[in-house]
């Protein structure tokens, strides 16, 4: 079985005028399918660089990037689109809904972009929110949600299109400790999906299976835990 | 993304800015309507040049006698008659650019039917003139050569004159007409002719041979012709060459030597009226690029909207992009917000235009002249305009890097 991820001696060169900045120094890592790997590190330690290149925003200045199997470090802007659209789901820190349009119409937003009939579309889109448990939110305006259901907004968005790969960025950056909770008890819950989780919080990673730590564009350590879960009586609580 | 998910796209974010999308195409339908507003005025001054003209009769020359100086004042062409009726003779035959000339001997007078009397110009001609004026008899005969032979008292009435005499709608042939106690029979009526370019009515005079004319109304100057001369040119494109053509041939006649002035003038019409012409044409240009400049200046309007558009936008740029838009759908997207804002102002602004062109021709009494191909233009050019000034704003979008994008606060 291949891995869904599996970076190659990544390099990341940005050129700031005379100055050459190394974002990441040949890093190599794999990802297998159904792995919850969180990658750690302090601000500056590349993570949000590798965490561009493996969500196909950005490409890699050498090494070789196989995302399921496919080579995609090479690809054009367009493919790059096309790829993040069919392979990738999306989490971010801020949520990153559209505003002024309703649940329903950012969780479609994927699904329009990959060419899905409307009906079809509204019956994913149903389903992926029913499944973030936002069924009978649909019709709410992202300005009308609290962040905890905006980011469970942007979850369904993320899974709606079957991706083999979600990331999640900081995604309980903006959320209190309550809804983190919540937010994280609902990523880990998720099954069949491969996760990759950028953050620096401990208590965050420590929802992984593995955690990988980045310092100075390189991978410093690389480690399988047990994952922390809530206690299922304080969740009744 | 078809084009249709892409055309409901781009409504819906025109809708989420409703005042601004409709500020923006304003620029357009401003344009629009008045290109076609203009175009319509413009196309009416000069219909209304043409029909004056074509009421005059073009290819024409007029030649009026010399003036009279007695004593250091000078009075005017037509003031002496320095004309011939051999002079006539040798124009139509000698000048060989000429087709055709008559006669007008002119008198104002009264004239009297039985019930009525009206005071109007009477003109003494000979059947071609008629042909030179393309002025058709609608009731009765055109006057005949043996009228003219035979100096018969017989009259032809201008339709304005016969309204006055007779009423309007009525048939006065046979009816006697009197000029100066002297009795005509009325031979026919003439088609109605409108307005010179200075406004006076051609239809308000009455015509009868010119032998009966120097017979019984006004004898003249022995063999002098104490009128005007019409001289129909052969083809437009001659009338200046004919009307040399015609000079030196009456300045042989007259015997002038080198440097002595005409003592006669002649009147060339299609030089006025192409004069009047361009005037109507360069009006209509005028309003033409000037309406043409309004729309481009929407143009701009829409450029700088959909510029501002895209900077506002960005984080949905970004996020468009990070779940998979291509820089194609992006570009479409933006690229079809402007062509619908451009071709929703043009059409507006064509429903707008026309509203406007039928009002003024109503105004001015024009018939409505609408051209269907400047319809056509101005709608197409509005929908280049979206394209053309569209084009770079989503382009712009179509460029950003989505990593930046999503940061943009």
């Amino acid at each position: 079985m291949t891995a869904v991820v599996a970076l190659e001696g990544i390099t990341r060169v940005f050129s700031l005028g005379d100055v050459d900045v190394h974002a990441l120094r040949g890093v190599s890592l794999s990802v297998e399918r159904g792995e919850f790997v969180a990658v750690m590190g302090s601000s500056g330690s590349g993570k949000s660089t590798l965490m561009n290149v493996v969500g196909c925003l950005d490409r890699p200045t050498a090494g070789r990037y196989l995302l399921d199997g496919v080579d995609v470090s090479k690809q054009s802007r367009a493919q790059l689109a096309r790829t993040r659209n069919k392979t990738i789901g999306f989490v971010f820190q801020s949520f990153n809904l559209l505003a002024r349009t309703s649940a329903l119409e950012n969780v479609e937003l994927p699904l329009l972009y990959s060419g899905v009939g409307t009906k079809e579309r509204k019956a994913r889109a149903t389903a992926a929110l029913q499944r973030v448990g936002l069924g009978e939110r649909l019709d709410h305006l992202p300005n009308q949600l609290s962040g905890g259901q905006q980011q469970r907004v942007a979850i369904a968005r993320a899974l709606v299109t079957k991706p083999s790969l979600l990331l999640a960025d900081e995604p309980t950056g903006a959320l209190d400790t309550k809804t983190s909770e919540e937010v994280m008890t609902l990523l880990t819950g998720l099954e069949d999906i491969t996760v990759v989780l950028v953050t620096h919080e401990h208590d965050v990673a420590a929802w992984a299976q593995r955690v990988v730590t980045l310092r100075d564009g390189k991978i410093l350590s690389d480690k399988q835990q047990t994952p922390f879960r809530l206690d299922p009586k304080r969740q009744e609580a | 993304m078809g084009p249709l998910q892409t055309s409901r796209l781009a409504l819906r974010a025109l809708l989420r800015n409703k005042l601004r999308s409709f500020l923006t195409a304003l620029g357009i339908i401003i344009g629009v309507a008045a290109v076609i507003a203009m175009v319509a005025i413009g196309e009416g001054a000069r219909s209304q040049v043409e029909e004056t003209f074509a009421a005059m009769g073009t290819n024409l020359l007029i030649v009026m006698p010399g003036s009279n100086s007695s004593g250091g004042a000078r009075g005017g062409f037509g003031t002496q008659p320095t004309l011939t009726w051999d002079d006539l003779k040798a124009i139509q035959t000698e000048a060989s650019l000429v087709s055709g000339a008559a006669p007008t001997l002119r008198m104002n007078g009264q004239v009297q039917s039985d019930e009525q009397n009206w005071g109007t110009s009477i003109q003494g001609t000979t059947p071609n003139y008629f042909e030179i004026r393309r002025w058709p008899t609608t009731l009765g005969s055109p006057m005949s050569d043996s009228d003219l032979d035979s100096g018969a008292k017989v009259m032809w009435l201008g339709a304005t004159v016969a309204e006055k005499l007779f009423g309007p709608g009525s048939d006065p042939l046979g009816q006697a007409v009197r000029v100066k106690g002297v009795p005509f029979v009325v031979a026919g009526v003439l088609a109605k002719k409108g307005q010179s370019p200075m406004g006076q009515d051609y239809d308000d005079t009455v015509f009868i041979p010119s032998s009966t004319f120097k017979a019984r109304l006004s004898p003249g100057l022995g063999n002098f012709l104490s009128g005007v001369i019409f001289v129909q040119v052969r083809t437009g494109e001659d009338t200046a060459r004919a009307q040399r053509q015609v000079t030196s041939l009456l300045r042989d006649r007259h015997r002038l030597g080198q440097g002595a002035e005409d003592d006669f003038s002649i009147r060339n019409l299609a030089e006025v009226a192409s004069a009047q012409q361009q005037g109507a044409d360069t009006l209509s240009a005028l309003l033409a690029s000037i309406a043409a400049v309004s729309l481009l200046v929407g143009g701009i309007g829409i450029m700088n909207i959909m510029l501002v558009s895209v900077t506002e936008r960005t984080r949905e740029i970004g996020i468009r992009m990070a779940v998979g838009a291509t820089p194609g759908q992006i570009l479409a997207q933006f690229l079809v917000e402007a062509l619908v804002l451009a071709i929703v102002g043009g059409l507006v602004g064509v429903g707008l235009g026309l509203f406007a062109a039928q009002q003024l021709s109503v105004q001015f009494g024009w018939p409505l002249l609408v051209r269907a191909d400047i319809v056509a233009l101005a709608t197409g050019f509005s929908g280049l305009v979206g394209v053309g000034f569209g084009l770079y704003p989503a382009l712009k979008a179509s460029r950003m890097d989505p990593i930046t994008a999503l940061r943009f606060e």
